[in-house]
């Protein structure tokens, strides 16, 4: 799979409190989870974001809560995939889980920068400034729930 | 080569001799716990599966604790819908209010958690457990709806850091503080997809109260776990709550630790975290004076009885300080009970603070104290990001329910004597 986007770039720890407060926590409902993405740390984002954008931040993206909700509103906003230094273990999992791809790879990547994503080969390519990084392929069991779609269409629904 | 004792608890639950770190393991699931906001996305997705029934309606636990008793029709309508598919799949032990408590502070009076049990739950803070002997860590709802329908949950095995702690803590210092210091120590993501192994003599001095409230904060660091090993402490606690029999695990000799930090108890302080990381730690021989508006003690970190028993002892016969709000909130039915038989709940009111029933409320942001801009909390609670308990323009600062009653009484951070 490849992916091409714009991209929002955000620090270290960027938190799930900043990526969806929890006073908007009493729905499930996608969209509205999505107008308030980010709302917290960046109120331009919901008004900028464009499908098919793309965030790149530093260490440990979405340290905090378990909230699922947080993968859900940057997925439901638009953003085609997460490129970060490290993340926090929790928002990993959920983003897998959710079809939310993500990256670990301490690429060079500033704000409005062109970048393209090749998860087969593990290969970043930041097209703005003509460089490229390696990152590890996720194993074949991870790769399979993204491109199922998340965790629930990769195992065998149905069961009585 | 060795396993250390949560690497041992995974091996056990996927039917393997020995698993290593890195591994990735499918495991079945003792205890699958949800509450009032991260259920509702897991009935959703477990709908959509087209299952019919969960794998074992024993298993599964749903405790309505974040946002209740109700604070606006959004949070009712996520309850009813928790209420009705807890009642339609027949699920046994499911909390509603008036019965329900701080999910990590019921599950252990109600003695849903044994030792050796691989528990998994849609709140980060899941990890308490550890506590108790148990592998326990949080997960999101689509994991949860996962192994509500198929009892099985994909792991990947941890590599270990253990804590060697020796001697005791001195006076006024309590585990709060010593899981500050070790956030402050290694950082937010200085355990990072590891897991925290407590070991050394200086356990046996720790209270299960206090074990709690360390495993409780390993999320904090990154850890996906936070462990405890078993002795006589976690062994009658266990007896006293459950009529199951706990399984014990013990790590190897030879078990591999990527790191081995040593820590004497005697030599922890007195510590705060100040906004808006619990990394940012400071000691009371680097803290300016700093007003406050508000106090907020209990949470799943620091709600139970002998929390507030310290709380009350410090307040016994005093006043807060003028325009300071201090929110009192027993983590659970059961500890609000006891805290009326000994008096505490009398002090509490008598000394200006308000007490309230069992829910999360402030510590989230969710209800029951939320700050204004500006304004300043000290808190017994786990996070202190920014907007974390109200406007994005306030801090809460992380502290022992020792510091917090201290502080309510001064109208400033203030350390206990």
């Amino acid at each position: 799979m490849k992916l091409q986007g714009t991209v929002f770039k955000y620090g270290d720890n960027v938190d799930t409190d900043v990526i969806i407060p929890a006073r908007y926590l009493n729905t499930p409902n996608h969209q509205e989870l999505a107008s308030h993405c980010l709302e917290d740390l960046d109120a331009t984002f919901t008004k900028r974001v464009k499908p098919g954008d793309i965030i790149a931040a530093g260490s440990n993206f979405g340290c905090g809560s378990s909230r699922e909700h947080a993968p859900i509103a940057i997925k439901a906003s638009g953003i085609s995939a997460v490129v970060a230094k490290s993340f926090a273990r929790i928002f990993y999992r959920n983003a897998i889980n959710i079809g939310l791809p993500i990256v670990e790879c301490d690429a060079q990547i500033d704000e409005g920068d062109q970048i393209e994503i090749d998860f087969d080969n593990g290969k970043l390519y930041n097209i703005t400034k003509n460089q490229s990084w390696d990152f590890v392929p996720f194993p074949d069991f991870l790769q399979n729930i993204i491109a199922a779609g998340g965790l629930l269409n990769s195992i065998d629904g149905g069961k009585e | 080569m060795g396993m250390t004792m949560t690497q041992k608890i995974l091996a056990a639950h996927c039917g393997k001799q020995s698993v290593k770190a890195g591994e990735i393991i499918m495991a079945d699931v003792d205890l699958a716990l949800g509450n009032d906001i991260t259920a509702p996305v897991a009935i959703n997705e477990f709908n959509k599966t087209g299952c019919k029934k969960v794998f074992d309606k024993n298993k599964i636990t749903f405790v309505l604790d974040h946002f209740t008793p109700n604070k606006d029709i959004k949070s009712a309508e996520q309850c009813k819908q928790t209420r009705d598919f807890a009642q339609q799949m027949g699920i046994v032990n499911f909390f509603d209010v008036g019965e329900m408590g701080i999910e990590h502070a019921l599950l252990p009076e109600k003695g849903l958690v044994v030792a050796g049990d691989l528990v998994i739950g849609a709140d980060s803070h899941t990890c308490t457990y550890g506590a108790l002997g148990a592998f326990s860590t949080g997960i999101g709802s689509t994991d949860l709806a996962a192994a509500m329908a198929t009892g099985k949950i994909w792991l990947k095995v941890p590599p270990a850091i253990r804590f060697n702690l020796t001697g005791q803590l001195p006076p006024h210092v309590y585990g709060k503080d010593l899981i500050l210091q070790i956030i402050g120590m290694i950082g937010v993501d200085g355990a990072l997809y590891k897991s925290m192994e407590f070991s050394g003599d200086g356990i046996a001095t720790i209270s299960i109260s206090d074990r709690l409230c360390i495993a409780n904060m390993a999320i904090e660091t990154g850890a996906k776990n936070g462990i405890f090993p078993v002795d006589q402490k976690t062994l009658d606690f266990i007896k006293q709550h459950s009529s199951r029999q706990p399984v014990v695990y013990q790590a190897d000799d030879n078990a591999e630790y990527e790191q081995v930090i040593n820590i004497d108890l005697s030599q922890v302080k007195q510590t705060v975290a100040f906004p808006h990381l619990q990394e940012n730690t400071r000691t009371f021989d680097d803290i300016p004076e700093i007003k406050i508006d508000q106090v907020v003690i209990g949470s799943c970190t620091n709600g139970r009885l002998e929390d507030l028993q310290v709380a009350a002892e410090i307040m016994q016969g005093k006043k807060v300080a003028k325009g300071v709000r201090v929110i009192i909130i027993p983590a659970t039915q059961k500890i609000y009970l006891e805290a009326i038989e000994r008096g505490l709940i009398r002090t509490f009111i008598e000394a200006g603070c308000v007490v309230s029933t069992p829910t999360c409320g402030p510590c989230l942001g969710g209800h029951m104290g939320i700050l204004a801009q500006g304004e300043r909390c000290i808190a017994t609670t786990n996070r202190n990001f920014v907007g974390r308990m109200g406007h994005t323009d306030s801090e809460v600062y992380l502290a022992s329910p020792a510091v917090a009653a201290a502080s309510a009484l001064a109208g400033k951070i203030v350390a206990a004597v």
